[in-house]
């Protein structure tokens, strides 16, 4: 039997599940601890307790929002040396340069500019400059900096710049992490570029992390891989993801996402997740979230990363319910700010006294939980205010999120899909499925492993150069840990490209295949 | 002549770049230029035509190259004012401003960037009013200037003077081949213009215009309003379609990224089906099968949501979109300037009928 573990580790709760083949066999939904691992060994536990097959898992996944929120929070973040090769074009524009000045007051230990770098077309701009880089691995190291990104112009065509440099650093520093911006992006300098800065920023705490998380694994007993997803709902495994924190970023929502697709078995629908302090609202196409059109800006850093087209509500089972003015007439304000994982001691059903959306939903009868009695003296008023507050919310983020104007199906997922009315207006039918609160965890369990691969292409036919970008992309997956076999090709885009010569072609491949049995 | 807010090279950004129709490349590396150079205290000025002397020279300036290059190799203000320098030389006299070869796109930033360097003023205006792939697709050429000299600059220190051509679309091969030479991108100085040529034959207040669309934008956004009802009040524009889009075929011939993006209708326009043809920038649109608009009035199309310009190059398969059309400067409506920009410059054979006539 096939088996497989999903975890998500929200900002609220830390969600397990274990499916057996296709079926959801087990679920647990456990708060999330501030040191994040304690929360997914309880997770495993209770799920075990469940579920003792679980032990034979033959792969783990899991989902954390941990390096977004790094990001996002400025903490726990690496000082960073910036190496920048393609001098004398882009002197102008330094590493850092779009950056929010307080993140990059943080991160920024060390700008160094070099000579070199590539044309469209594979030239070198101008010879690089290793004498300059070998100066600057010195001072790396005698700076004590741990973690340097390196990009170099139109490395995505040609890496051996971004490589040399790469090859200085380990014979000057041989324990600095080395992040190369053409493992993460495509073209584009300064957002592939951001994206190996934000990267290096972070990879002290996701190596951290992620061997936290495979000792919380063999703690438990279980001997299974362990696999982290990526925001475009794939996993790789956790040795090569903990050198690529950033490819986690918004894998949350698109874990909940991919999760609700496969538990309504409906792949054209909203979805609708709402968590304990935010509701995300996306877009399925073809069972995958529909990505959002523009540059995706992480804690205000411009990166491409492709993510889901996502409009997130300040609402929760955690978000605050505040009130002022008088109990005939109460002025309320819902959120935006939220208990968090908090709520089950500061929630007033809980024993705490803080009104929260979840008391407002006892006390209504959309839930049970905690103790109802706390709530009995709720005003009715209030109440009813307060829902038809957060009906109007959501109302107006499915219809900012819907693709057309007819009525569409809304599928709820979430710990707090609870707060989802029955009927809403522009929605044909609000689907409630089982195991509806750990869509996410579903979501990570059923991921796949993928490859992509963004290249120019000279003189080739289309044919041939989207072959050759596809065996490049297979290559990809499978050092991520795909099983050849199963590699299918998910998207392919051919962009002829304007005022360069000759036949320039730029294809775009990415692949996904199964998980091998024995990475 | 008035100092320009670094607020006001925002709303430029985003004005021009709706401006581009389509092309002209992002203003985003141009714009973080200008904020480098704000934060280290530049403040350009901006002037009115009508505040040049008539034997005042002018440079006209362009980025020119491909802008996926251009995402690359980045954009300086280094070579852009190397470009005016070495054409000062070469004419062994002094400008006395810049202006922009066209406000659509990126090219609408790169004065500022050369008069920060050269401490120059900038000519509000430019010779397209929006976006063009070609160099006789100017108000100039329509007018008959003369073409010549250019100047070409890369980063590397490489510079090409093209001292004669025979007519713009030489003047168009020449340069374009120095320019994929030295990694098809480059700054341009082109054919030195006077206070008398410019007064007379640009396009003027485009820069204030631009500028006046971008802040209706921001505003509109601060205020919650729709970005897009906001761009048609400001510049009189007109809704020509909204829609999702359902398809796009692009293929390159002769340097140009030609294709066709298929839009299908929602709201006000279900059950309609718009396809919108183009050649770098938007060229023609047609409802239903049926012409609807087309070059040189402004082909736009928006984010419905944000009111974001799209170009060319990032439109994908999904978009909500809104298709505007901005009424195009008069001189590009004579017969001279439909010679020069209409449908036909374009290889469709339509005889051009304004959305706005």
């Amino acid at each position: 039997m096939r088996r497989r573990i999903g975890i998500d580790v929200g900002g609220t709760n830390t969600d397990a599940v274990l499916l057996e083949e296709d079926a959801v066999a087990a679920t647990v939904k456990t708060p999330t601890t501030a040191d994040v691992t304690t929360g997914i060994t309880r997770a495993l536990a209770a799920l075990l307790e469940q579920a003792p097959g679980a032990r034979e898992a033959h792969a783990v996944m899991i989902g954390t929002t941990h390096f977004t929120n790094a990001v996002v929070q400025r903490r726990d973040l690496g000082r960073v040396a910036a190496v920048r090769i393609g001098l004398p074009s882009g002197a102008s524009l330094p590493p850092f340069v779009d950056w929010p000045e307080d993140l990059a007051d943080l991160v920024r230990a060390e700008v160094v500019m070099l000579e070199g770098g590539h044309e469209f077309d594979g030239r070198p701009l101008v010879p690089f400059d290793t004498r300059g880089m070998r100066a600057a691995a010195r001072r790396i190291r005698d700076a004590g900096i741990r973690s340097v990104a390196i990009a170099a112009v139109f490395s995505p065509l040609n890496a051996s710049g971004e490589e040399e440099a790469a090859a200085i650093l380990q014979e000057e520093c041989p324990d600095v992490a080395v992040t190369l911006s053409h493992r993460l992006g495509r073209i584009g300098l300064l957002e592939r570029e951001n994206a190996a800065l934000l990267n290096a920023c972070l990879i002290e705490l996701a190596r951290t992390t992620t061997r936290a998380f495979t000792q919380a694994l063999r703690a438990s007993g279980i001997a299974a891989p362990l696999y982290l997803t990526q925001n475009d709902g794939t996993v790789m495994l956790a040795e090569v993801a903990e050198a690529y924190p950033v490819y986690s970023f918004a894998s949350g929502p698109t874990n909940s996402m991919r999760g609700a697709a496969f538990l309504s078995k409906r792949d054209e629908a909203l979805v609708i997740d709402v968590g304990g302090t935010t509701t995300d609202i996306g877009s399925l196409r073809h069972g995958f979230p529909r990505e959002a059109n523009n540059v995706v800006e992480i804690g205000g850093v411009r990166t491409l990363f492709r993510m889901p087209d996502l409009l997130s509500l300040g609402l929760g089972g955690g978000t605050i319910v505040s009130r002022a003015g008088v109990r005939s007439a109460p002025a309320l304000t819902i959120g935006p700010a939220s208990v968090g994982y908090r709520l089950t001691e500061l929630g007033l059903v809980f024993g705490g006294d803080v009104l929260t959306v979840t008391d407002v939903a006892v006390a209504a009868g959309l839930i049970d939980l905690g103790d109802r009695a706390r709530v009995a003296s709720l005003p009715a008023a209030l109440v009813k205010e307060a829902l038809a507050r957060i009906r109007a919310m959501i109302e107006e983020g499915v219809d900012r999120m819907k693709t057309d104007a007819g009525e569409t199906p809304l599928i709820a997922v979430g710990g707090g899909s609870f707060l989802v009315p029955p009927r809403l207006a522009g929605v044909s039918e609000v689907l409630n499925v089982p195991h509806q609160a750990v869509a996410n965890a579903v979501g990570a369990a059923i991921a796949q492993v993928s490859g992509e691969v963004d290249q120019i292409f000279q003189d080739l036919s289309r044919d041939e150069a989207i072959a050759r970008a596809r065996r490049a992309a297979e290559d990809k997956a499978v050092a991520a840990g795909a099983d050849r076999a199963t590699i299918n090709v998910v998207e392919v885009e051919d962009l002829p490209l304007a005022y360069l010569p000759g036949n320039s072609l730029r294809t775009r491949v990415r692949v996904v295949g199964e998980i091998a049995r024995q990475p | 002549m008035r100092p320009v807010a670094a607020d006001e090279i925002e709303s430029l950004a985003i004005g021009a770049w709706i401006l581009g129709t389509g092309g002209g490349g992002s203003p985003y590396l141009a714009l973080l230029n200008m904020r480098q150079l704000y934060r280290k205290g530049v403040v350009c000025r901006l002037m009115d035509a009508a505040e040049l002397a008539d034997d005042d020279l002018v440079a006209v300036v362009s980025n020119m190259g491909a802008p996926l290059v251009g995402q690359e190799r980045l954009t300086d203000p280094k070579t852009m004012a190397l470009a005016v320098t070495m054409m000062e030389e070469y004419l062994g006299r002094k400008f006395h401003a810049v202006m922009s070869l066209e406000i659509g796109g990126g090219n609408s930033i790169q004065p500022f960037m050369a008069a920060a360097m050269l401490d120059l003023p900038v000519v509000d205006g430019d010779c397209m009013g929006r976006a063009f792939p070609e160099a006789q697709m100017t108000s100039f050429a329509i007018h008959d200037l003369r073409m010549y000299p250019l100047t070409l600059a890369d980063v590397r220190d490489n510079a090409v003077v093209v001292a004669r051509a025979a007519s713009w679309k030489w003047m168009e091969r020449i340069s374009r081949k120095a320019c994929v030479e030295v990694g098809s991108i480059a700054s341009t100085c082109k054919a030195p213009r006077t206070g008398k040529e410019i007064k007379e034959c640009a396009i003027l207040g485009s820069t204030t215009k631009a500028i006046g669309i971008g802040r209706a934008v921001q505003a509109a956004r601060r205020a919650h309003r729709d970005p897009i009802d906001a761009v048609l009040e400001v510049a009189a524009g007109v809704k020509i379609f909204s829609g999702k889009i359902q398809d796009i075929a692009r293929r390159t011939t002769e340097g140009f990224l030609r294709g066709t993006a298929t839009i299908e209708g929602l709201d006000d326009f279900r059950g309609h089906t718009f396809s919108l043809a183009f050649q770098n920038e938007f060229a023609v649109g047609w409802l239903d099968g049926l012409p609807r608009v087309m070059t040189p009035d402004l082909i736009c199309v928006l984010d419905t949501v944000s009111g974001d310009a799209i170009g060319t190059e990032t439109l994908r398969y999904g978009q909500r979109v809104t298709v505007i059309a901005l009424p195009a400067p008069p001189i590009l409506l004579t017969p001279k300037g439909i010679e020069h920009v209409g449908p036909r410059a374009f290889g469709y054979d339509l005889d051009f009928r304004s959305v706005f006539a």
